[in-house]
């Protein structure tokens, strides 16, 4: 299976577009998200005025290719977009990256189906937001096993899953769930079934009151659906997974971590210069804390440059079969559970650095949202369970790379 | 082909959901329920078996695909090793 080419503009023209893409970006984060961030995460509600102002300049469909309509973006571009929307509300940049892995999902996985190839026209057309189902009960957080079978009777299917979790669910326009693919499957071979709101009831489990990343409403849902069998992906959830949904979910989740880690240093930034103003000719002794600071969020910067470029080379170059092999696939969760504890490490430095102005709630350098938000980072598929992964395929591999 | 070893081990070692005894030499193994899990303790077992070690590239979804692929990718490393009645192979495959 091919993954999507897209046209590639002229270098120069392409980056000057962008870069004023992205400082649309920036102007949005400024005077449309940053303004309700604090709102969105005190009332756990969806940030409604964000995603109107990203579907009012078309960025859902930033990743799909120029033909269908939509940006043509490449996944580090889109990558940049996290990053920028992580540094004024990180629900809402985690809402915008998790749409973008479900488009990405489409885009590789499902263009050679006319279903799949009008869906991105109608992504591009209505501006359509995309959750996922992924995790299940009575599985853990095991995503490549499912309890859930798809029923496939004549050219309809009818699915039926408990999911703990469906993040903005109940915004959403279209759901992928994962499911087994057929009642006689067994649990990890898997489809994944494009359920549209409209053709699927939504029975709430839960209500999602956590520290951090309230406003991305993810409570639990019974989900009840029925549909063309045309809405299941033409091939397995399994290659799925190892292709596009896991290596684009932790470079989007890292890049948007990025930002809100950025966020947390331009506030301690803040600090030191206002040390510094009372105290002319001094360097104060923040100022090397923040040096300090700075050295982890290059290496931060650095570790997800890194395992973007890797895989943007592997499906720039088609080599869909190096994205299952453990080297890859360990490489990708290292940059998770990296990332994970760096964003953390940044938000607790930069606490320092700005001392009770960080750690109150209603000063101008608070960093209680950004402590609280960092913290999910190793929890969304929590990195213990990566890490087991990890150690198993260390077993089978012979060299370090 | 070493089908019947590979067979044995993978009734021994896959956690398949289905009979591997049974299996089709391209019959799909992660259909039969093989994971990324159960493919390490596959491989050590083959390599025990074989004495043959896997190359890094080797370790993803295809080379573990079907009885076939893996019969395949063992006659690769050790072309020495072919079932005693065909003539001893000269052509090694590059690493």
């Amino acid at each position: 299976m091919n993954l999507a080419r897209r046209t590639i503009q002229p270098a120069v023209a392409r980056d000057s577009t962008f870069a004023a893409l992205l400082e649309k970006v920036h102007a949005l984060g400024r005077d449309v998200i940053a303004p309700l961030a604090e709102e969105v995460d005190r009332d756990a509600r969806f940030p409604h005025e964000a995603f109107d102002a990203l579907k009012a300049e078309k960025l859902l469909s930033a990743y799909i290719p120029a033909e269908f309509g939509g940006m043509g973006l490449s996944i580090g571009e889109v990558a940049k977009i996290c990053e920028a929307l992580g540094q004024y509300c990180a629900s809402t940049a985690m809402i915008y990256a998790m749409h973008q892995i479900q488009v990405a999902c489409i885009v590789h996985h499902g263009l050679a189906a006319p279903f799949f190839r009008d869906y991105v026209r109608e992504i591009v057309a209505r501006q359509h937001l995309v959750a996922s189902a992924t995790t299940e009960m009575g599985i853990g957080g095991d995503v490549r096993s499912s309890i859930c079978a798809v029923k496939v009777v004549d050219n309809y299917f009818m699915l039926e899953k408990q999911a703990p979790v469906i993040s903005y669910g109940a915004y959403a326009e279209a759901i992928l769930v994962t499911c087994r693919r057929a009642e006689d499957a067994p649990r990890n071979d898997q489809a994944m079934v494009l359920v549209r709101q409209d053709d699927c009831t939504l029975k709430q489990l839960s209500v999602w009151d956590t520290l951090g990343f309230r406003g991305t409403c993810s409570p639990g849902f019974e989900l009840k659906s029925i549909g063309k069998s045309e809405q299941i992906f033409p091939l397995p959830y399994a290659e799925i997974h190892a292709q596009t949904q896991h290596p684009v979910a932790h470079i989007l989740w890292a890049s948007l971590w990025l930002g809100l880690a950025g966020d947390a240093m331009n506030r301690a930034r803040q600090m030191v210069r206002n040390e510094a103003r009372k105290n002319p000719g001094v360097t104060p002794i923040s100022a090397t804390r923040l040096a300090e600071a700075d050295l982890v969020l290059t290496d931060f910067r650095g570790l997800v440059f890194a395992t973007l470029s890797e895989y943007e080379r592997l499906i720039e170059g088609d080599e869909s079969e190096a994205l299952s092999h453990f080297g890859f696939v360990v490489r990708v969760n290292n940059l998770k559970l990296s990332a994970s504890r760096m964003v953390l490490e940044v938000v607790q430095r930069a606490m320092v650095i700005c001392g009770i102005q960080g750690y109150r709630n209603d000063s101008k350098l608070t960093l209680g949202r950004h402590l609280r938000d960092a913290m999910g980072a190793s929890l969304m598929v929590n990195n213990d369970r990566i890490l087991g992964q990890n150690a198993t395929m260390h077993v089978g591999l012979r060299e370090a790379s | 082909m070493h089908s019947d070893a590979i067979r044995k081990i993978l009734a021994e070692h896959g956690r398949l959901l289905v009979d591997a005894t049974q299996l089709p030499d391209d019959a799909d193994l992660h259909e039969a329920g093989l994971t990324s899990l159960s493919t390490v303790n596959v491989m050590l077992a083959l390599e025990e078996h074989f004495d043959v070690e896997f190359l890094d590239h080797m370790l993803g979804r295809k080379t573990f695909g079907s009885i076939r692929a893996l019969g395949d990718a063992i006659a690769q490393l050790k072309p020495a090793v072919a079932p005693p009645a065909s003539p001893r192979q000269e052509a090694r495959a590059s690493p």
